[in-house]
């Protein structure tokens, strides 16, 4: 009977949040609409979430590059096709890895981080403050993070994918001699601008989306205690990292389902 | 209407919480009670009232039917127990916690509830000290000052200075305008909140506990700031503590809140020599008395799992 109560009330609790998690959104995306006058915000927090995470993606996006060249270039000689390396370096980093993998890292680096600032400004009593300053913490601390997420996320995927089609050109040439043309033109012939490029722009800002909602959700709703921030930032990094992989499948399905 | 809730209130305070009167004969107990002329002068017109009060978190109640005023140009102590609901009032004053029932009126309007427009132009009228100072970390002393003005006003930045110089002049802190708030102590922060408070000439500051946690030499000059600020800008102060003798140092006027309602109120000499037990436990620090030690629990034998055989 307990399983039964148990059961009921976790299932209760998880409606709850999530009808919270939509409430918050709608406020969340009117703070955002309203902030957008406000430039310098939007331009400090793309510095903040962005330019801050670059270095975790350049440094990830070249190594999985590489990787994906080595592997790539392994399986490929076996059948003497070797000049498409460049291509399934390309289209691997463009349609999947690239949004994926520097949505799961913006999660890890950005998101975690956006967790716990907002949830230490409500432990303080900052977002408090500013109420009582008449100031609407959802105009002037959750939109422009909200907005400079969304736009930081897809510039970071494209970042990865760049560096990591760089590294896997790297292994290509320098460990196997494959020739730079070749590389460059499979590259350039098999990449299409709709079907992979603007596919993969458009899962980076589905995932920018997600990530920072879960995460300034999480901040805001986080039970103000260094416990409770703890909490809430080790759930952001949990529920964005599912949420991604889900939603990956989900667009993946949609997007390419049908070729 | 506020008269008769005047003489609600004192009724209350003269007789204890758990007096049998009716509202008539309540009135009637202020009028002969009351020794103080200049009382019903002093709540005339105020800033706020609170009337019939009810709030609950969850199945906690906090107040049960609190009656209070906060006058004009005066500073009003409320004190209490930990736990009691003083800072909860605070909120409700606010607008950042809704009552269950009963009325919140701010300088003659309802205090609204809802996250509007309106509620956000009662705050402009209002500052606050918080008991942490809730400064904002990222910025530096004088941007956390200039915050409110930059987010308030259209003044230029010329004026913003001006602005904040003098507001840190009042608190003698303006030398360390450039300091972020980690560089602080606990004394400055609370200087630099109060000056971030008075930012934009608020109707009605309040302080949550501002002398919690303060050396003597700090606690002094808050006690001195609140009292010269208020009588300088002729607002209305509420400060929220359980620090007697520093509250009672500033008080125009008392509130003793205990058991979810006003236990007593008068002036701080009134409070200090009341004989009424409740009062003279709390102004006196007694350990003994109508003021519950314990919270409310089972019988203690029965958790301890021994029973008389």
């Amino acid at each position: 009977m307990s399983f039964v109560i148990n059961l009921g009330n976790w299932g209760l609790g998880l409606f709850y949040r999530l009808g919270a998690a939509f409430l918050f959104l709608l406020q969340a995306l009117r703070g955002a609409c309203q902030c957008l006058p406000r430039g310098s915000l939007i331009i400090q927090q793309i510095y903040s979430i962005g330019v801050l995470t670059m270095l975790i993606i350049l440094v990830s996006g070249l190594f999985v590059g590489m990787v994906l060249g080595l592997q790539g270039y392994y399986q490929l000689v076996n059948f003497s096709a070797e000049s498409s390396l460049g291509l399934v370096v390309a289209l691997f980093l463009v349609r999947e890895l690239g949004p994926v993998l520097a949505a799961l890292l913006f999660a890890g680096r950005a998101g975690s981080a956006l967790t716990a600032e907002i949830g230490l400004m409500k432990t303080t009593e900052q977002l408090a403050a500013m109420e009582m300053m008449a100031v609407n913490p959802m105009i002037r601390v959750i939109g422009p993070r909200f907005i400079a997420g969304i736009i930081a996320m897809p510039l970071l995927a494209a970042m990865m994918s760049a560096v990591g089609i760089l590294g896997g050109y790297l292994v290509a040439h320098g460990q196997f001699g494959v020739d730079p043309g070749v590389y460059w033109t499979s590259i350039e012939n098999g990449v299409e601008l709709v079907d992979d490029v603007l596919n993969g722009v458009i899962k980076s800002v589905v995932f920018g989306f997600i990530v920072v909602w879960i995460a300034l959700f999480e901040g805001y709703d986080a039970e103000p205690t260094s416990e409770g921030v703890s909490r809430a930032t080790t759930r952001t990094v949990v529920s964005s990292s599912l949420a991604i992989l889900g939603g990956d499948y989900i667009l993946t399905a949609l997007m390419f389902g049908g070729s | 209407m506020w008269r008769s809730l005047v003489a609600h209130r004192n009724g209350v305070a003269v007789v204890g919480g758990s007096n049998p009167l009716t509202p008539t004969n309540k009135i009637q107990a202020y009028t002969s009670r009351m020794s103080r002329p200049h009382s019903s002068k002093l709540f005339d017109n105020p800033l706020v009232e609170a009337t019939d009060v009810h709030f609950s978190f969850g199945h906690r109640s906090i107040f049960d039917g609190l009656n209070l005023a906060l006058p004009r140009g005066k500073v009003t102590v409320i004190m209490g127990p930990s736990g009691c609901g003083k800072s909860t009032f605070l909120s409700m004053l606010g607008g950042r916690i809704k009552p269950d029932r009963g009325n919140l009126i701010f300088d003659g309007k309802p205090i609204p509830t809802d996250q509007g427009s309106e509620l956000y132009e009662m705050r402009r009228k209002m500052g606050v000290m918080f008991q942490n100072n809730a400064l904002l970390t990222d910025l530096d002393v004088y941007d956390n000052i200039a915050f409110p003005i930059r987010e308030q006003t259209d003044l230029p930045e010329e004026i913003i200075r001006l602005m904040v110089l003098m507001k840190l002049e009042m608190v003698g802190l303006r030398g360390a305008r450039n300091l972020m708030p980690s560089e602080l102590s606990g004394g400055m922060a609370r200087r630099v909140s109060l000056a971030r408070a008075i930012a934009l000439d608020p109707q009605l500051i309040m302080y949550d506990e501002p002398f919690v946690g303060l050396d003597p030499i700090s606690m002094s000059v808050i006690i001195q700031l609140i009292r010269k600020l208020n009588d300088a800008m002729g607002v209305a102060s509420v400060v929220v503590t359980h620090d007697v003798h520093e509250g009672c140092s500033i008080a125009d006027y008392v509130y003793l809140l205990d058991n979810k309602k006003v236990v007593g109120h008068g002036s701080a000499e009134d409070m200090m020599n009341s004989s009424q037990p409740d009062i003279r436990q709390f102004m006196n620090g007694l350990p003994d008395g109508p003021v519950r030690y314990h919270y409310p629990a089972g019988n203690y034998l029965d958790d301890l799992g021994v029973h008389d055989q």
